[in-house]
């Protein structure tokens, strides 16, 4: 139920231009791996890459072993912001990933509900995403990826468009939720101070590849916050990053 | 017909009672009707005392010749004949006109191969007025009835094709990237994310290919049709009977204003708020 990603000697770019060289880096399954890097040093690309939205321009890119030639459900994409389809209700939009599926009707909307309800929405389902804040858009997005239960939640910069404090709630909201869910993460961000809260590991993206690889000592747990190992694996990050 | 509906929300917003939209609302049509009115009133004194301020207006039907000739007609089963035979065409050709126009259009925007092979071929006939093209229609079909059905569609087909492949290739790629990641494949691209997202734009289409319908299809009845509204309006000119060429034109933008309001109600209905 949780995909493990081999990169091995992967080049990313966009149009005449490539971004990344030579990247290696092994995500392990169940893990959440936090990408941070410089803007434009090719997170999103590695992540649509990922996603299979994107060809890589050399190299090999192996998810659970088979190569990535397009988007698949097992491989599910959270984007900054605006993903949602304005169109629809917040029901409506967790209900698609299982129409794709062809779930049956009814069952559809029990679980849209069942997941609204886990990312705290159960009440806001018939309203659409212009009546719903930034934090309660990307709380309908998040409902909507784990509806189509991936083996792999790609994110990027999910929590970028928002203000300092629907930011903090929501990564404790997405921890919380991580925890029902066995699936991969790999998720984006500058934020070094997101990237230790949320990863169990974190990567530092560069031209030539990752820079730095960490663990993070005791992951997701707030009480470690200041202690002298983050303190120091936060100065490792930033240095790498500069 | 946008103000009419639009205006009462912002009050509500603003935080006007009730009641006082009412009266307002009220208030806003009366003003109509007193714009109407008095453009007749101006019309009859004008035509009534034979007024020549350089346009002369000493040989235009007033209001209550044209009034009388309308009562007259009314009770004609031969203008109901004409009315409904204007809009069995118009209708005909705006149909095919948007169920074409609308997958041409998004065709066009999707494929690059069929934007290659169909958009050279669009752009050539598009700045071809439909009303030139009735020796065309002439010459290719059989009867005059699908001749003028053919130029309505033609009418209605352009800004339908363009308004429509704008709104496809305006949509932002987040939303088909997201239904892709979950598994969604081009059938479900275009059910789910196209079609609903391009709608605004696609109605827009429609209400701007109806009015050009009307213009088209009139025009084509006074050349070559045997019965319909256009026709009726150029017969009545013939025969120097001007009262009925005023009941024609009054006619004709009636059946416009009808068929136009219900596109836009429709187009309402559709897109609802987002």
């Amino acid at each position: 139920m949780s995909l493990a990603f081999h990169i091995t000697d992967v080049s990313l770019g966009h149009g005449d231009e490539t971004v990344v060289r030579g990247l290696d880096l092994d995500i392990r399954p169940g893990e959440v791996l936090v990408v941070v890097g410089a803007s434009g040093c090719g997170k999103s690309t590695l992540l649509r890459s990922l996603a299979g939205l994107l060809p890589v321009r050399g190299g090999a890119l192996l998810a659970d072993g088979a190569p990535i030639t397009g988007p698949s459900p097992d491989r599910a994409l959270v984007f900054q912001d605006d993903a949602l389809l304005p169109w629809r209700s917040a029901r409506h939009n967790v209900e698609l990933p299982l129409a794709i599926r062809r779930v049956p009707r009814g069952e559809r909307r029990r679980l849209a509900d069942h997941w609204l309800g886990q990312v705290g929405l159960a009440d806001h389902g018939d309203r659409r995403p212009g009546k719903l804040s930034g934090g309660m858009r990307q709380r309908v997005q998040l409902a909507r990826t784990l509806a189509g239960e991936p083996k792999a939640i790609l994110m990027d910069e999910p929590f970028g468009a928002l203000d300092a404090q629907t930011r903090a709630a929501m990564q404790r909201l997405l921890v919380d939720v991580l925890r029902t869910t066995p699936a991969t993460v790999v998720f984006i961000t500058h934020d070094v101070d997101e990237a230790l809260y949320l990863g169990d590991r974190v990567a530092v993206l560069g031209p030539d590849g990752v820079r730095t690889l960490i663990d993070v000592p005791e992951p997701r747990d707030p009480a470690t916050r200041g202690t002298p190992v983050v303190r120091a694996a936060r100065e490792e990050i930033l240095r790498s990053l500069t | 017909m946008t103000t009419t509906l639009a205006a009462p929300s912002r009050e509500a917003r603003a935080g006007a009672g009730p009641k006082r939209q009412r009266g307002r609302r009220v208030n806003r049509w009366l003003i109509r009707a007193a714009s109407l009115l008095t453009a007749l009133l101006v019309w009859q004194w004008l035509t009534a005392t034979d007024a020549t301020v350089w346009i002369r207006f000493d040989r235009l039907p007033t209001p209550v010749e044209v009034a009388g000739q309308l009562g007259l007609l009314l009770r004609d089963p031969l203008y109901y004949l004409d009315i409904a035979q204007s809009l069995v065409r118009i209708l005909t050709g705006f149909v095919l006109a948007a169920v074409a126009g609308i997958a041409a259009g998004i065709a066009v925007a999707r494929s690059r191969l069929l934007s290659d092979l169909l958009q050279p071929l669009f752009e050539v006939v598009r700045p071809i007025p439909a009303i030139a093209l009735v020796p065309v229609a002439i010459l290719l079909f059989p009867e005059n009835e699908q001749g003028i059905v053919f130029i309505t569609f033609t009418a209605a087909f352009f800004p339908i094709l363009v308004s429509t492949r704008h709104a496809v290739r305006a949509l932002p790629t987040v939303w088909e990237d997201a239904v892709r990641t979950m598994g969604g494949g081009r059938g479900r691209v275009l059910l789910s994310v196209v079609l609903p997202g391009a709608l605004p734009g696609v109605f827009g289409g429609l209400s701007v290919g109806m009015g050009v319908a009307w213009i088209c299809v009139i025009s084509a009845e006074m050349i070559s049709g045997d019965y319909g509204v256009g026709y009726r309006t150029w017969h009545a000119y013939t025969i120097v009977d001007y009262p009925a060429v005023l009941v024609g034109m009054i006619t004709i933008g009636v059946l416009g204003f009808a068929t136009a309001g219900a596109v836009e109600l429709l187009g309402r209905k559709v897109v609802g708020d987002r």
